[in-house]
C-alpha cells in the first residue's frame, strides 16, 4: 500500500520536472526559469548535504566551503588537465569527502555551538584560500570554463556535446534535476536503512550510542563526508553551468542559506532541503520588487516560520493528514 | 567461580582531587555485586573507570585477563562489558522498540554498506533483532509500551528500557548506574526482581547504589568505598556487622560535626 502510493508519488514528481515544468517554460516563453529551477536542484543537492549532519546533531554553517572546493576542483580538472567534465563531477565530491574527512577528525568532537561556529569560520578559510593559493588563479577566479562535452557508451549518445547545443539551458536544467532525483533517492535508502536510525541514535544521546557499541567518531565522520560529497557535486555542477568560479562564488551567505534551507523544509524530513530551497529562493526573487524592504520582510517572514513552524514546511502537511 | 572482571589498584585524579584511589577487588562470573557508599565516595567515578568512559590516573582494569582501561568506551562494550545509564539517559525520540533494536547493533553481521543495500546477510539481521528485541520486551514487562515514544514513559519504565537496551547488546558484565534510585517501596521490589532475571539470563552483574535494604537483598557480595578508598568487602551481612562501614554511614561517635 505505501509502496505503491511512495512510487506513485515519485511518477508524478517525475513527470512534473522533466516534462510539465519544460513544457509550461516553453509555452509561457519565461526562458529565464531554466535557471532560477536548476540553480534550485543543485543548492537542494548542497542543502542535503547539510541536512546530513543536522541528521548526526550537528549544526553545519560550512558548506559553501565545499560547494567552492568541489567547483574549483572540477574547473581545475577541466581547464588545466583537460578532462571530461562528467569526470570530474565525481571526483570533485570524492575530493570533498577526503577533505572533509580530514577536517571532520577534529572537529566533529565538537558539539552544539562550538562545532557551528568552527564550519562558519572554514567557508571564510576556503575563500582566503581560493584568493592565496596559486593554482586556482587568486581574486581574477577561472572564467571561460568549456562547457561540459557529450557522454556516448558504445556509440550511443546519452548526453550532447553542451557546445552544440543553440541553448543548453534547458539540458543544464533536465540534467541537473536528474542529478538531484539520484542524490535525494540515495538519501532516503540512507535515512530509511539502519544507517539512518545509527544516525539518529548520535543525533539523540552520543554516550548512550557508544555504549551500546557504536562507534560515534567513524559514524560521524561517514556522516559529514556523505555531506561534502553532496555540497561538492552540487557546487561542480554549478560551475559548470556559469562557467566561472571566483574565490566569491559560495560565500558565508550561502553557507547560511544552505542550513537555512534546512530549517525551512523541516530536519525530519528527507525532502525537507529540496522543498525549503524552493521556497526560499523563489521567496527571495519574489521579493525583488519591494525594494530596500526585501531584506526586511524576508527576514520577518523567515523569523515567523520558525516560530509558528519549527518542524518546517513538511510539517504542516502530517498536520494535515492527522486531521483527515 | 572465575573472575571475570580484575580491577587492579586503580586511582583517578582530578587535579589534586583523588576521587578514586588505590581500590582493588574482582568481579565473579554469574554474580550480582554491588558497590555502594557514602555520597562522593567515588562510586559514580569508579563505575566509568570500568566501562572505560575515563580513564584510570594508574592501576588498571581487566576482563578476561585483557587490560580494557584505556580503550574506547564502543570497543569495551563489543568486549562484553556495557554500562547502563541513569533514567533519562534513551533515545528519546525513538519508539521503545527502535530503542532496543538499536541497540543490537552490536550483533550485526552485515557491514553498514550491507545495510545501505539492503544484502541478505543484512535483511536476516533485521528480522533477527526485531525478534530479539521483542523478546527482552516481553521480558522486562514492556510489551505494552512497545510502539510508544520513549520520553513519554513513566520513571519505572524508563529504568526497564535503559536495562532493556543494556540487555540488547547481549553483554556478559552489565554496569548498572544506580538502578534503585528514586523508586518507591512496589518499584523498588519490581526493579529488584528484574535485575535478578537479568543474572538468570547468564549475565553477571556489577552494580552502584544507594538503596541500602535492596542492596542487601540483591547482591551476592558488596564492595564498599568512603572518600575514594575501599574499606570493605563481603558478603551482605559481613558489611552489615562491619564497624568500618557503620562507622562511614552514620559516622563515628567522636567525630567532629562539619568534618
Amino acid at each position: 500500500m505505501k509502496r505503491t502510493r511512495n512510487i506513485f508519488a515519485v511518477a508524478v514528481f517525475l513527470l512534473v520536472v522533466l516534462i510539465g515544468v519544460p513544457w509550461l517554460i516553453e509555452a509561457t516563453g519565461r526562458l529565464d526559469l531554466y535557471y532560477t529551477l536548476t540553480s534550485v536542484a543543485l543548492l537542494s543537492i548542497a542543502s542535503a548535504g547539510v541536512w546530513v549532519t543536522f541528521y548526526i546533531g550537528r549544526i553545519n554553517i560550512g558548506q559553501g566551503a565545499f560547494a567552492l572546493m568541489g567547483g574549483y576542483v572540477s574547473a581545475i580538472l577541466v581547464v588545466q588537465h583537460g578532462l571530461s567534465f562528467w569526470l570530474t563531477l565525481p571526483l570533485a565530491g570524492l575530493f570533498c569527502a577526503a577533505a572533509s574527512v580530514l577536517i571532520g577528525l577534529p572537529i566533529l568532537r565538537l558539539r552544539g555551538v562550538y562545532f557551528a561556529m568552527v564550519t562558519l569560520v572554514l567557508t571564510e578559510v576556503a575563500r582566503l584560500l581560493a584568493l592565496a593559493l596559486p593554482i586556482t588563479n587568486g581574486a581574477k577566479g577561472m572564467v571561460s570554463i568549456p562547457l561540459p562535452g557529450g557522454i556516448s557508451i558504445f556509440g550511443l549518445t546519452i548526453l550532447p556535446d553542451f557546445a552544440t547545443l543553440a541553448n543548453p539551458r534547458p539540458a543544464f536544467y533536465l540534467v541537473s534535476v536528474v542529478l538531484m532525483v539520484l542524490c535525494f533517492a540515495g538519501l532516503y535508502r540512507l535515512v530509511h536503512s539502519r544507517i539512518g536510525k545509527l544516525c539518529q541514535s548520535l543525533q539523540q544521546n552520543e554516550e548512550l550510542a557508544s555504549s551500546i557499541g557504536v562507534n560515534i567518531a567513524y559514524l560521524r565522520v561517514i556522516a559529514y563526508a556523505i555531506s561534502s560529497f553532496l555540497g561538492g557535486l552540487g557546487g561542480a555542477m554549478f560551475v559548470a553551468i556559469s562557467q566561472s568560479i571566483y574565490p566569491s562564488s559560495f560565500t558565508v551567505t550561502d553557507s547560511v542559506n544552505f542550513m537555512l534551507n534546512c530549517f525551512l523544509g523541516g530536519l525530519s524530513y528527507v525532502f525537507g532541503p529540496m522543498i525549503g530551497t524552493f521556497v526560499l529562493y523563489f521567496g527571495w526573487d519574489f521579493l525583488f520588487e519591494t525594494g530596500e524592504f526585501q531584506l526586511l520582510i524576508f527576514s520577518s517572514v523567515l523569523i515567523a516560520l520558525m516560530l509558528f513552524l519549527p518542524n518546517g514546511l513538511l510539517s504542516l502537511r502530517l498536520f494535515g493528514k492527522k486531521q483527515g | 567461580m572465575t573472575e571475570l572482571l580484575q580491577i587492579k589498584a586503580v586511582t583517578k585524579r582530578f587535579g589534586g582531587l583523588i576521587a578514586v584511589n588505590n581500590v582493588s577487588f574482582a568481579v565473579r562470573e554469574r554474580e550480582i555485586l554491588s558497590v555502594i557508599g557514602p555520597n562522593g565516595a567515588g562510586k559514580s567515578t569508579l563505575f566509568k573507570l570500568i566501562s572505560s568512559f575515563l580513564s584510570p590516573s594508574s592501576g588498571e582494569v581487566l576482563f578476561r585477563g585483557q587490560r580494557i582501561s584505556g580503550l574506547a568506551p564502543h570497543i569495551v562494550a563489543r568486549k562484553g562489558v556495557v554500562r547502563t545509564f541513569q533514567e533519562t539517559t534513551i533515545f528519546k525520540g525513538m519508539t521503545v522498540r527502535d530503542n532496543v533494536i538499536i541497540a543490537h547493533h552490536l550483533r550485526s553481521n552485515a557491514t553498514l554498506a550491507g545495510f545501505y543495500l539492503g544484502t541478505i546477510t543484512a535483511r536476516r539481521d533485521e528480522a533477527e533483532f526485531g525478534r530479539s528485541a521483542d523478546e527482552i520486551i516481553d521480558f522486562l514487562d514492556l510489551g505494552a509500551q512497545r510502539h510508544e515514544i520513549a520520553s513519554t514513559l513513566p520513571h519505572g519504565h524508563l529504568r526497564a528500557l535503559g536495562i532493556a537496551i543494556g540487555l540488547a547488546t547481549n553483554p556478559t558484565v552489565l554496569l548498572l548506574d544506580e538502578p534503585f534510585a528514586g523508586m518507591n517501596h512496589d518499584e523498588t521490589v519490581r526493579a529488584v526482581k528484574m535485575v535478578r532475571g537479568v543474572r538468570k539470563r547468564g549475565v553477571t552483574v556489577l552494580l552502584v547504589e544507594h538503596d541500602m535494604p535492596a542492596v542487601m537483598n540483591i547482591s551476592d557480595r558488596i564492595v564498599v568505598l568512603n572518600f575514594g578508598v575501599k574499606i570493605a568487602e563481603g558478603t551482605p551481612k559481613e558489611i552489615q556487622e562491619n564497624e568500618k562501614v557503620i562507622e562511614a554511614y552514620l559516622g563515628a561517635e567522636d567525630e567532629t560535626i562539619g568534618f
